[in-house]
């Protein structure tokens, strides 16, 4: 299940979605949403995202996590819009058989969909904002 | 007869136009890096972005794709999601 919304993600739906009596591990990872940038206090992030493009980008990464390890089970959601702190950015989900497989299809997922999924974040802090990774 | 596309732009790139997307004269023959050249000229904020992708029809496109009118073009900055 892969899917990108403006409402807050519902972490219990995601994990029963990965339920699979096959399965021995649960991977979540979830990202949120942190008060500080390099101590840089920060209000709140604003999330954008070429919706069609973000879609068939996590697809191609869950395809290839398929690929490379046997998953029982996989979910993405990314949230888009305006996120206060301690809020959820994005959830990884995954089931498999033993607990290597989970932790390691999991990273694999998350750190590629920071690096070639069309998804923006923008810092806003009391004293400015900024587009992250957008500067040299 | 030039004909133009219509880029749709995202994030850092939509917020330095001050656009969500700008039309760009598209001669024949065009392709992704004539496309940026043209579009730096027109905008030269853009060029304060530490790097532009274009992705067409939803797939990043490398320097020497063509274009035509049909496409869906648009340009990626730096993605940070996650």
């Amino acid at each position: 299940m892969i899917a990108l919304t403006s409402t807050p993600i519902d972490v219990a739906s995601a994990l029963n979605y990965l339920q699979s009596s096959q399965a021995g591990a649960v991977d979540l990872f979830l990202g949120v949403v942190r008060d500080n940038t390099q101590n840089r206090p920060v209000d709140r992030l604003e999330y954008e995202a070429y919706d069609k493009m973000a879609l068939s980008e996590i697809q191609k990464i869950v395809d290839s996590a398929h690929h490379r390890w046997t998953l029982l089970g996989c979910v993405v959601i990314h949230r888009t819009g305006t996120l206060l702190i301690g809020e959820m950015a994005v959830l990884i989900g995954v089931a498999t058989a033993h607990r290597a497989d989970a932790f390691d299809a999991c990273r694999y997922i998350i750190d590629t969909i920071k690096q070639t999924v069309p998804i923006w974040k923008k810092e806003i802090f009391t004293d400015g904002e900024v587009w992250v990774n957008a500067h040299p | 007869m030039n004909s133009s596309a219509n880029v749709l732009l995202f994030g850092i790139a939509r917020d330095l136009t001050g656009q969500s997307s700008v039309l760009v004269p598209l001669a024949p023959d065009t392709r992704v890096s004539d496309l940026l050249t043209t579009i730096h000229k027109q905008y030269p904020a853009l060029l304060g972005i530490q790097s532009l992708l274009v992705a067409v029809n939803g797939e990043y496109a490398e320097a020497d794709q063509p274009l035509t009118p049909q496409d869906e073009i648009a340009l990626i900055p730096p993605v940070s999601g996650g």
